[in-house]
Parts: C-alpha cells; structure tokens; sequence
C-alpha cells in the first residue's frame, strides 16, 4: 500500500522519530514499495489458522522469588548522560 | 431536569501490588525506601539484551485471588507488550496480559444499604508497574525502584450505581486480598490504587452514557467524593444540552473538581502484540485446583459460620474477622477451649484493650492457645475470681508464663476450702454481734458487709461465692 | 591460520601457546574492517592465564586458550558493546551475554567486537554506523551481514572462530560470501540473555569457523538451557562431534523447488546441484519437494521482525544511557532529537514500518496476517520433514555484491534474504557451508535446514560433503 505523507508523519510520531522534509520523502516511498512487498500477503487464505508469536520453550521457566541480582546505584547510573542525586535526570517534563 | 432523572453508572480498575519479595520479572526488591534506583537490577534498568524471567510467587499469588474472587482461572494466559514512551517507562513497553488474561470473570459481594450485593468482574490479570517521576526545578529525575513490581489490575462490570457503593466494593475487594495474602491493602502508599470509569444516564435508559476515567483517588474519601463531582458535572453538561467526552480526567481534592488531562499531546496507540520474550503462561488443571484447595476460609463465609453455626452475636462476627491475623488466633483459641462465647468475650474485651494499649499486633501475641485456655478454665474452675482472672491475663499476654505459675507467682489462687472460710466467718460475726442481730431481725441486706468483712481477712482471695453460700447458714443458725 | 580444533590440538601438544597465538593475531592487521574493538589487554591476560593453567595442570576448558571473536551485539562486561550502532557508542555493559560467559568458561580468549548492521539489520555490513567491512575474497565487496566483521575476521585469519547472530541469515549468509561454516541453531538452543535485541522471536547466537568441526565445538561451548532466557529450551547438551563422522548412507534430502528461485545466480544453482550430486554419490537419497509457503516467507519477515524491532528499540530514548541529543529542553525533543541523531536510516526504516504495522487499524491485516503466514510456513516444514532429514538450497541467490550497489533500494537489499528467512520463521536450526567457488574466485555456500534440535543430523550431512568435496578457499 501507499502511505500519505500524513500517515509516515503519524507513525515517526509515535515512534518517536524526527523526519526532515527531505527524509519525510524518501522514507514515504521506501516504505510504501516495502509495503507493497508485504502485501502480496493478503493472498493467503489464513481463516481458522493460530498466529505464531512465540516459539521456543512452550511455558516459562519460574523464578523463585529471592532476591537477587540488583546492580547497586553506582552500575545503575554508570551509562547516564544526566545523574542527579541517584536518579537519571532529564529536562523537566511539563504534564 | 432534577438530579435524581439521572442514574450513576461506575466500572472500577483496581490495581493491587503483589505481596512478592522481589519484582515481577526480575529479582530485584520490592521494598520500599533506599536511595532511588537502588532496588534495580539490569532488567530493571532496561539495558540492552536483558531478558523477562516471571516470578513464581507473583503467579501463585494471582492464582489465590483470583479463586478468592470466584474467578474462572485460564490454562493459558498470554504476556503483552503495551508501548508508550514515558521517563518512567525503562523498555517502552509495559508487560502486562492484554488479550488472554490468567482469570476471567469472578465478583466481589459487599453489604450495601439495602443489603447484599454482588458486582460481577469482567477480568484480573498480571502486569508491570512502571517508576516513578520526580519534577524538581529545571529537572525531572527518575526513579525506578517501583519498575517491575507485579501488580493485579481487578476490573469490574460497570454495574455499581452509587459512589457508596463503590467504596463498599473497595472496601471488600480489599478485605479478601488482604485476607488471603496477596496485597497490603495500603491507598495512601499506592500498593491498593483504583480508577473510576464514570457514566451517568437516564433512568430507564438502555444503553450507557460516554465515560470518563478517573484517576488520582487515593482514599477511600477522595473516591466517594470524586464520583459524585464527576457525575454532578456530566449531568449539568447533558442537562445544558452538552455531551460528555469519553477522555481520563484527574481529581483535584484541593479544588474539589476533576479535570481533563488532555494535555497529553497525541492520542496512545499501545500497538500490543504478544511478548515473543515470554511464552504463553500454562497452568495444569491440577495446579490450579491445587491453588484452590489451599485458599482459606473467606472472611464473609467465616462471619456467617461464625453466627449460624457458633451463635456468636453479628456484631462481634465482624470484630472477628475483621482482621485475619485475629480471626485465625480466634479459630485456634476455640479449638482449645470449644465454647465460642466466652472466647469472643476475652477477644472483644480483654485482648482488644490489651493490643490496643500496648498498640501490639496479633502476630506478636505471645501466649499460646493452650494458655489461653487455661485461663478461662481457672475461671470457670473457680481457681481465680473474676478480677484475678483479668490480672493473670494481663501478666500471661505481657510476659507469656505458664498461667499456673502466674496463678501460684501472684497468689491469685482462690480460697475455696471450707475450713479457713468457715475460720474467717466465725471472726467476723464475733467482731460484730450487732450486725448478727440485725440480720437475724430480718434486715438480710446486711449479708454484704460480711462478705466484704470476711474477704478482708482473706485477703481478697476467698470465693466469694462459698464466702456467701457459708455466711447465709451461719448466720440464719 | 589454523581452525580452533587444530589450534586446540596444537596448544595441547605444546607446539604454540595461547600467549603467541593470541599476540600474533592481535598484530595481524584488519585490513577488513572487520573489528570494532580489539581487546588487547584484556585478551592478552586471558591468554596468559590460560597457559599458566595448562603449565599448572590445572583443569581445562574445551577452548582453554583459543581466541574467538564476538559480533558487537553480544554484551561484554566492561568492554565497550554498541550493537554498531551510534546511540550506543561507548556504552559499556555492566554484564556478560550468557554465551560471553560460557565461552570465558571453556577458556576462551575473547579477541574483541567485529562489525554488524546497526542493530543487525542489514545483509552487507553495510548499515554500520562506524565502519565498512570488505569481503577477504575482494575487498570491492561487501562480506555479507549482518555478522560480516564476524565472518570476514575468520576468512581473513584475524581470529580462530567467531559469533554472530542471524534473524533472517545474518550467519549463514556472511559465511557463505567468505567461504565459513556458519550455524544458526534451533531457536530456543543458544541463550538469547545479554544479546542485544534486533527481532526477539526469530534471533539466535551461532557461531561461524572455517570448518564443520570448529563449528561443533564452538555450538558445544555455548548451547544449553538459560534461566535468564524464557524461550531457552531444556533440551540435553550433545556431544556434537563425535556423531560427525557417521556418514550420509540413507540420509534422505530435500530440494524444494521454491528455494530455487528465478533470478538466481547460475554459478551458484550449478554449484548447489552438484553438490546435492555428491550427497547421492555418498549414500543419500536426493528428492525435489515443496514448500508453497515459502513465497510468502520474505512478507512476512519484513512485517514480523520490523514490528519487533520497533518495539525492542523503544528503550533507547537518552535517559539512562546511550546517546543523548545535546541542548533538549522538552521530553519530545529528549526522545526525537536523540533517537533520530542515534539511529542509522535502516533501522528507522525497520522501525516506522514495525511501528505502522502494529498500529491501529493495520494491526490484524499485517501483524497478525503475517504471524498466521508464519504458522503455514512452519508447518510446510513439518510436513517436509516428515519425509525428509535435510531441506538442501544455497544460501544466498547472489554472489557478494559490491560495496554501496544497492545502498539506494532497501527492497531489492531485502530480497537478497530470500533463502534464509524461512528457517527463522519456523525456529529450525540452518547450516551455511561453502560448496564451490565463481568463476571470479567468490566463495559459494549452501544451505542445509533440519528439524527443531536435529543439529546433529545437518552438522554430520555438512561433515560428510566437506570431507568430500574437500575445498581449500582462502583469500587471495
């Protein structure tokens, strides 16, 4: 399927993506060749048939529940672009 | 058009935190208090290649609530991610159980004004919470101590029709996890949190109005309150011809208003799709009737064994299982002594003065059942009198001793032998010939001051009621 | 350069010692492109100490000594890991991969991170934020991907053995372009604990070497069940080699003719019927099969893996590590500016279109269409196996292509994955072997797929044809 320009717009929203003009374009016409790829899909005739989300193991394997495992402020903020205090900081969010 | 045209339609999402040690899928603590981010552990903290591994308890848990709420538990349920991009939200999707949840249907009975209700459930299933936010000057800091912890999202039909019924649903609901061990039960630190889908509609209306979500209800005040405002303000806005928007709104309690929360930018599209980290949760039917044959007795089934069946007053029914650390201590103190009556009367009058007093919980009582018991056999035994009784209970529930030896340590036995009694007596009418006079004169009163003269002699100790019984003879004699 | 077994053997009979081994690797230059990071330091001391445990007599790991490499997306503890990616330069992880763990275990000496596609998305190495990693057989060409540095860091002598990862034939198909064995275990077999996330359903660790044996003994090292992963199986551990040499008598092979695509490269289809030639001159029995689904199989891919991948990439938003756009002000720029700054045109690519397809309104006509596809897809591998032991195809329709050729149309790119993406979409183990050779001198693979856990039955299948056709590729 095509995409409008719109639709590329809202999904670079919710993934929270900025798109110049330019790769509002490209990707626009990229995405909707892939698309018209994937439709080819729709040829299938799936009626009755269980998706396959997960393979591997059929259940999961259950922890006890013991602590263990934490990490200790120090390694937790180790990676941060922002600390303060213990915390991660970042600019302040306007609800 | 009046108020009272209109009916109140409210669906409540109760999310109830787990009482597990450690998170739902990682091994970090639940506790409370340390430094932010303290209680993280890679998988907390979202790194990159960190894996879901479920907590055990966290499921056994949902199984205990979900047979205590009468629910249809599923032997299969499916983990979903939900995504959203939130500071407080690690890997940008939440776990939770979106299409196929581990209990179906169930309900919660509550009394209500006019007696007993029922509200049905539509589901409960398990989920992750999210951090926790902190806005501080130029800043907003992030905490993520609360990241993970399980909780159970309790969501039921829209089928209470007033804010007091709500509350009396709350207040059940929470009654039975407590009572079987799954939460604490606490609003003001967030483990118990409800939100309010509010609709109003005419009466004989068929189909319900547009809802709003209501968030922020911390108490149990603040959710009575909060309904009713929010009803009020739908029916003044279809009353002036408006309609209700179905969008989340806020309670302020300051302001006594909710308001619309739109500021949110963009409309959520959770895109959820099942966790391919996660294979879908199995539980054998074995398992899951295993689980319900291990629930306890439910605090409403005990409070009308407890009448019918013990003929204890309703009242003090309710005292007794109120609370399941109490009711529990009850059961094994009646096992021991086999008659309801004079237990309840120690536990809704001496204990519940003494645990209030010494603001004692039950589970740190220190005398035993078989104590206990023996204490009210020294009472009806007539080892100890009235009064010596509640001062051997009072030293057993500070120090639990052996009550004989408290009996024997405090010299609260009783004088029950005839011989010192008769001893005592024989002085007392020798001290005061007058008084012999006057009762042998029919003036028959008097018997009273003998005792006391009698009891005085015995220090307090002789049986007040033999005391009574001899002195009658002796003195009609 | 020598594969692990040899070098194993030659450490054991003291002809060579960890320390000079690993010294003279470390030396060699990359003229590949193909690592990120080479450990020195910390490579050298794991050398060191396992030579004082062999001179001790103490015990010794089935690896004591031997150097391997690991794709950039397998986490290392305290040694920078970035998934090659922008967003995460200079990260540095706080664990191990459990596949890092159990290769320390065996006493390996971990050389460094080689060269991926961002996130491992991509089929040329190409997509990497840092660096172009050239094929050894023509470094005009790409080596494959997305675990090119992997495999051009083996075919180019640079390390014993290596890991990488495949999605959708990120192993088989840079082995294949560089003359390597590569395995893609069953899913469920190799923890995916500490492996940066690309497509969660369809990922698995695997290793590449220079021979079916060096495979085995790397798949020994790290297979096994993890607690740490809920979709690892508790599937017992094998001794893969010893069951390599028993020969393909009666072994029955499949060539399905959908993996005998239009379009394929003729060197390759002639390469790959010979091939299948040799297993019938062996003892096997050779028949043509179907599986109708497999047209479907690149749809469905590029719907599944993109909707995982845009859901894996969420957590990489600037706020607890990772790249972080400088001068935000509002939690809108945090997340745009830092995201768009960090990530390469491919995964956003992969990201918007996962993004769109779980979205409301498309969900079920894409995410949930394309994971019924997937049901069919497996399930014409079920009933194929039901009738024969190993599905026989090449690896790749084309020989490596040149660097930059088909940077400009992410679809033909995607096409290239044709033959590889039905075993991830059916969880089964796959196998990438060379079997000849171009004209021009450009290594040519093929492709065995088996049953779920049956790696023993492709690794003896791979063991006999390499005994066989008994090729020498090396690099000019």
């Amino acid at each position: 399927m095509k995409l409008t320009e719109q639709q590329v717009r809202h999904v670079a929203r919710l993934a929270r993506l900025a798109l110049s003009p330019e790769e509002l374009v490209t990707y626009r016409e990229q995405l909707s060749a892939v698309l018209d790829a994937v439709d080819a899909l729709a040829q299938v005739d799936t009626t009755g048939v269980v998706p396959t989300s997960v393979v591997g193991a059929s259940t999961p394997h259950l922890r006890a529940d013991v602590p263990h495992g934490e990490v200790g402020v120090k390694v937790a903020l180790a990676n941060a672009p922002q600390v303060d205090g213990t915390s991660f900081a970042i600019p302040r969010v306007i609800e | 058009m009046p108020r009272a045209d209109f009916q109140v339609v409210i669906g409540l999402e109760v999310h109830a935190q787990l009482l597990t040690s450690t998170k739902l899928f990682s091994g970090a603590s639940t506790s409370f208090g340390g430094d932010p981010n303290a209680h993280t552990s890679i998988v907390c903290l979202g790194l990159p290649g960190v894996l879901p591994v479920l907590n055990q308890r966290a499921v056994e848990l949902a199984l205990s609530a979900g047979h205590a709420l009468e629910c249809t538990i599923a032997e299969r349920s499916e983990w979903s991610r939900k995504h959203y991009f939130y500071p407080d939200l690690p890997k940008g999707y939440q776990i939770t159980q979106y299409e196929f949840p581990i209990c179906l249907g169930g309900r919660v009975v509550f009394d209500g004004p006019e007696g007993e209700k029922t509200v049905r459930l539509t589901r409960i299933h398990m989920e992750e919470d999210a951090g926790k936010l902190v806005h501080q000057g130029a800043v907003s800091l992030v905490d993520l101590n609360r990241a993970g912890t399980p909780l159970l999202e309790i969501v039921s039909e829209p089928e209470l029709r007033s804010a007091d019924d709500a509350v009396e649903y709350l207040k059940a609901l929470r009654d039975v996890l407590v009572w079987v061990g799954v939460n604490d039960g606490n609003l003001e630190e967030g483990s118990f949190r409800c939100d309010a889908n509010v609709s109003v509609m005419r009466h004989g209306a068929t189909t319900f109005g547009t809802r709003c979500e209501l968030k922020n209800l911390n108490s149990f005040r603040f959710i009575k309150q909060a309904i009713e405002i929010e009803a009020s303000r739908q029916v003044e806005l279809l009353e002036g011809g408006g309609k209700v928007e179905q969008e989340t709104r806020l309670f302020d309690p300051q302001r006594g208003e909710t308001r619309s929360m739109r500021s949110k930018e963009d409309a959520h599209d959770y895109r959820y799709f099942p966790d391919p980290d996660l294979p879908p949760l199995l539980l054998s039917k074995a398992r899951i009737e295993q689980a319900r044959q291990a629930l306890p007795e439910l605090p409403r089934a005990r409070r009308r064994r407890y009448v019918e069946a013990l003929g204890l007053p309703p009242y003090d029914a309710g005292v007794l299982t109120a609370d399941r650390a109490m009711s529990e201590l009850f059961e094994r103190c009646l096992a021991e002594v086999g008659e309801a009556k004079p237990v309840s009367n120690w536990f809704m009058g001496e204990l519940s003065r003494l645990l209030n007093e010494t603001k004692t919980s039950v589970a740190e009582v220190k005398f035993t059942p078989t104590q206990f018991a023996a204490v009210l056999r020294a009472v009806k035994d007539g080892v100890v009198s009235g009064p010596g009784a509640k001062e051997l209970f009072a030293e057993l529930f500070a120090t639990g001793k052996d009550p004989h030896a408290i009996i024997a340590e405090k010299g609260l036995a009783q004088v029950n032998d005839d011989g010192p009694l008769l001893e005592a007596i024989a002085q007392a009418m020798a001290e005061a010939p007058k008084n012999v006079e006057s009762y042998r004169n029919g003036n028959t009163k008097i018997v009273g001051a003998f005792v006391g003269a009698v009891m005085k002699k015995l220090g307090g100790k002789g049986n007040p009621r033999r005391i009574n019984e001899l002195l009658v003879e002796k003195l009609k004699a | 350069m020598k594969g692990l077994v040899a070098l194993t053997k030659a450490l054991a009979d003291g002809a060579t010692s960890s320390v000079e081994t690993t010294k003279a690797l470390l030396q060699k230059p990359d003229l590949v492109g193909a690592f990120l990071l080479r450990d020195d330091a910390g490579a050298l001391a794991a050398a060191k100490a396992s030579d004082e445990r062999r001179a001790r007599g103490a015990a010794l790991g089935p690896l004591d000594g031997v150097s391997v490499a690991l794709k950039d997306n397998i986490l290392t503890e305290g040694v920078v890991t970035t998934a090659g990616s922008k967003l995460l330069a200079g990260f540095v992880p706080p664990y191990d991969a459990t596949v890092t763990t159990r290769l320390k275990a065996a006493g390996a000496v971990l050389l460094g991170k080689t060269n991926l596609d961002e996130f491992g998305m991509g089929s040329s190495t190409e997509n990497s934020a840092f660096q172009q990693t050239k094929n050894p057989f023509d470094l005009t060409r790409t080596p494959g991907g997305s675990s090119g540095g992997s495999a051009a860091a083996v075919a180019a002598g640079l390390c014993a053995g290596a890991l990488g990862t495949d999605t959708g034939g990120s192993i088989r198909q840079p082995a294949a372009f560089t003359g390597l064995v590569g395995l893609k275990p069953t899913y469920g077999r190799v923890s995916r604990a500490g492996v940066v996330a690309y497509a969660s359903s369809l990922d698995q660790v695997g290793p590449l070497a220079r021979s079916v044996e060096d495979v085995a003994l790397l798949l020994e090292a790290i297979e096994g069940f993890d607690a740490a992963d809920s979709t690892s199986s508790d599937v017992a551990k094998t001794a893969w080699r010893e069951g390599l040499r028993s020969g393909v008598k009666g072994l029955r092979v499949g060539l399905p003719k959908e993996l005998f695509v239009d379009g394929m490269d003729p060197e390759i289809d002639a390469s790959v019927r010979a091939a299948a030639r040799r297993l019938e001159a062996l003892g096997a029995h050779v028949v043509e099969l179907s599986l109708p689904h497999t047209k479907y199989a690149l749809a469905t891919y590029y719907v599944i893996a993109p909707c995982e991948a845009s859901s894996n990439l969420g957590r990489y938003d600037g706020v607890r590590y990772g790249h972080r756009a400088k001068d935000v002000k509002a939690l809108k720029d945090l997340y745009e500016k830092s995201r768009s700054e960090g990530l390469g045109p491919e995964v956003k690519r992969r990201i918007m279109l996962g993004t769109f397809a779980l979205s409301a309104g498309y969900h079920d006509a894409y995410y949930v269409k394309a994971q019924q596809v997937r049901t069919l897809i497996r399930r014409d591998y079920e009933a194929a196996f039901a009738s024969v032991d190993v599905v026989l195809s090449a690896t790749s329709p084309v020989l490596p292509w040149r660097l930059g050729e088909k940077l400009d149309d992410p679809l033909a790119m995607y096409l290239m994955d044709v033959l590889t993406l039905p075993c991830n979409l059916a969880g089964l183990p796959g196998l990438s072997m060379p079997c000849g050779q171009s004209k021009a001198g450009l290594p040519i693979g093929l492709q065995l797929l088996g049953r779920p856990f049956d790696e023993a039955t492709l690794l003896r299948a791979a063991h006999a044809l390499e005994a066989d056709l008994n090729l020498s590729l090396e690099p000019r």
